[in-house]
């Protein structure tokens, strides 16, 4: 018990004395899932949109995959990621293995999934209030996309939160295909873990507070978002 | 039958309007779903000039009508022409429509201006002045669209109609809901279209509001055209015992649905 509160002693000097150890891991996990979020929304909210505004063959089993999607196992992604990048594999050339470039790889297929369906979601169903009235001012379908990605950014902003919260809180996968090396590819998450197997609780811990706060925070940026955006009619 | 009234007893029809001053028609036109028939067999001809006001009780197919007229929706059978022609996008971006729930961008008042006038290649901020000056909501222009006044949103939503300059504007009963002030005012706005030479196609359920408002009047009953007639003729004697009866408040219940 006394271990566990000199723990947390430590943990919160950590803290607050800003350790430079510490504050790598954290700059370098920011980098990591704020990169796949930017790959994931990218390729995530065009086609969510598109499935949004589409009426093709299929569209139901896409939607179902979709969303089935949003549940891949970080470590079977992980897996997959390795498989591609390794040397033998298909990919090997870019010798991307145990780069931070890997981890981005790897979160943002886990989480594209996650922003298309949800964003899907969204968009579609400001879609249906709008495509009437679109349809009556012949409004063209990349405009009509883009005002409809547009009148929903408050929305999808919280999208891509969420994507957000799921990469930066993930360790199966980059910790497979970016190895948990020190100054180089070690995050939050997978420190985490190695400090934990080693009994080092204190830099655990702090890391802990860090991902934590960080949760509260993007659910506190959220909920800022929803009542702006509600106060101001614009969601 | 007095001149310029066609009475359509289930198909049969008779063209009472010049072609010259012919705009729009309909001819044959038909809209099913499933396997109730909601437009059944409609022909008619849309008057190059003055505003047609829709009427019908509950169910007989008025908004769905302008809707096939508007090309929204596509008919099971028959067809549309406007100048002769069939609808096509070129053709709807001549025309507007106003509907009973007006739909606003989660925008600014102006931002939604902007916004068809940018459709159009013509968003200067002089042109989305005047529109919304034109509508009395100069004042609220910087503020969220949705925040306006039931009224304030339905003028709203005819400026960016009328910001198009369309040559036909269909209104589907845009009034239902509003207080009499703010009916006053789209029915002026709506009048100042069409002393600019706009035809007006309205869908109304209050009698007031069509004497006020209506050069002619199509009336329908069960998905058929059971009258077309000049206003005031329809008013004071209408052909129809569907329109005698609607006119006179009676309540119609037809005994077998199609």
């Amino acid at each position: 018990m006394q271990d566990f509160s000199a723990s947390f002693g430590l943990a919160f000097q950590l803290v607050l004395a800003a350790d430079p150890d510490l504050l790598e891991i954290i700059a370098l996990s920011l980098k990591v899932s704020l990169s796949a979020v930017a790959i994931a929304c990218l390729i995530g909210l065009p086609v969510g949109t598109a499935i949004a505004m589409g009426r093709f063959r299929g569209r139901t089993a896409t939607i179902i995959l979709l969303n089935a999607l949003m549940g891949l196992p970080p470590v079977v992604v992980g897996l997959l990621i390795y498989l591609l990048l390794s040397n033998a594999g298909p990919l090997g050339w870019m010798r991307l293995l145990y780069t931070p470039g890997a981890m981005i790889i790897a979160q943002a297929v886990l989480i594209t999934p996650i922003v298309a369906a949800l964003s899907r979601e969204v968009v579609e169903q400001l879609h249906c209030e709008y495509a009437e009235q679109f349809r009556s001012l012949s409004v063209p379908r990349s405009s009509a996309a883009a005002a409809l990605l547009w009148d929903a950014r408050y929305s999808l902003l919280t999208v891509a939160l969420a994507g957000f919260g799921r990469a930066v809180a993930e360790v199966g996968a980059v910790i497979i295909v970016g190895g948990n090396i020190d100054h180089l590819t070690r995050v939050m998450t997978t420190a985490i873990a190695l400090e934990t197997s080693k009994g080092d609780l204190a830099l655990a811990l702090a890391l802990g507070i860090v991902l934590i706060t960080l949760a509260l925070s993007v659910n506190a940026a959220v909920m800022a978002l929803r009542l702006t955006a509600t106060r101001y009619a614009y969601a | 039958m007095p001149d310029g009234t066609t009475v359509s007893q289930g198909r049969t029809w008779a063209a009472p309007t010049d072609e010259s001053e012919c705009l729009g028609e309909a001819v044959g036109l038909v809209y099913r779903s499933g396997d109730r028939t909601l437009i059944d067999g409609i022909d008619l001809q849309i008057p190059r000039a003055g505003r047609t006001v829709v009427m019908g009780a509950n169910g007989a197919g008025k908004s769905l009508l302008l809707r096939l007229l508007h090309g929204l929706l596509l008919p099971s059978a028959g067809h549309v022409r406007w100048g002769g022609r069939p609808l096509d996008d070129a053709l709807r971006q001549q025309q507007a429509m106003v509907f009973q729930r007006p739909v606003l961008l989660r925008r600014s008042v102006a931002a939604n201006i902007r916004f068809v006038l940018k459709l159009r290649g013509r968003a200067d901020q002089a042109r989305v002045d005047a529109t919304l000056d034109e509508v009395g909501l100069a004042a609220h222009a910087h503020q969220p669209a949705r925040l306006l006044s039931g009224g304030e949103q339905q003028r709203l939503a005819l400026a960016r109609a009328l910001a198009t300059d369309p040559q036909v504007l269909f209104l589907d009963e845009p009034t239902a809901s509003l207080d009499p002030a703010s009916t006053a005012a789209i029915e002026t706005i709506v009048n100042r279209a069409h002393a600019r030479g706009t035809k007006i196609m309205f869908v109304t359920h209050d009698l007031g509001q069509a004497r006020r408002l209506a050069d002619d009047v199509i009336f329908l009953h069960y998905g058929q055209l059971a009258e077309q007639s000049p206003a005031q003729r329809f008013f004071d004697n209408p052909v129809s015992q569907a329109a005698r009866d609607y006119l006179d408040g009676r309540l119609v219940i037809r005994k077998s649905s199609k």
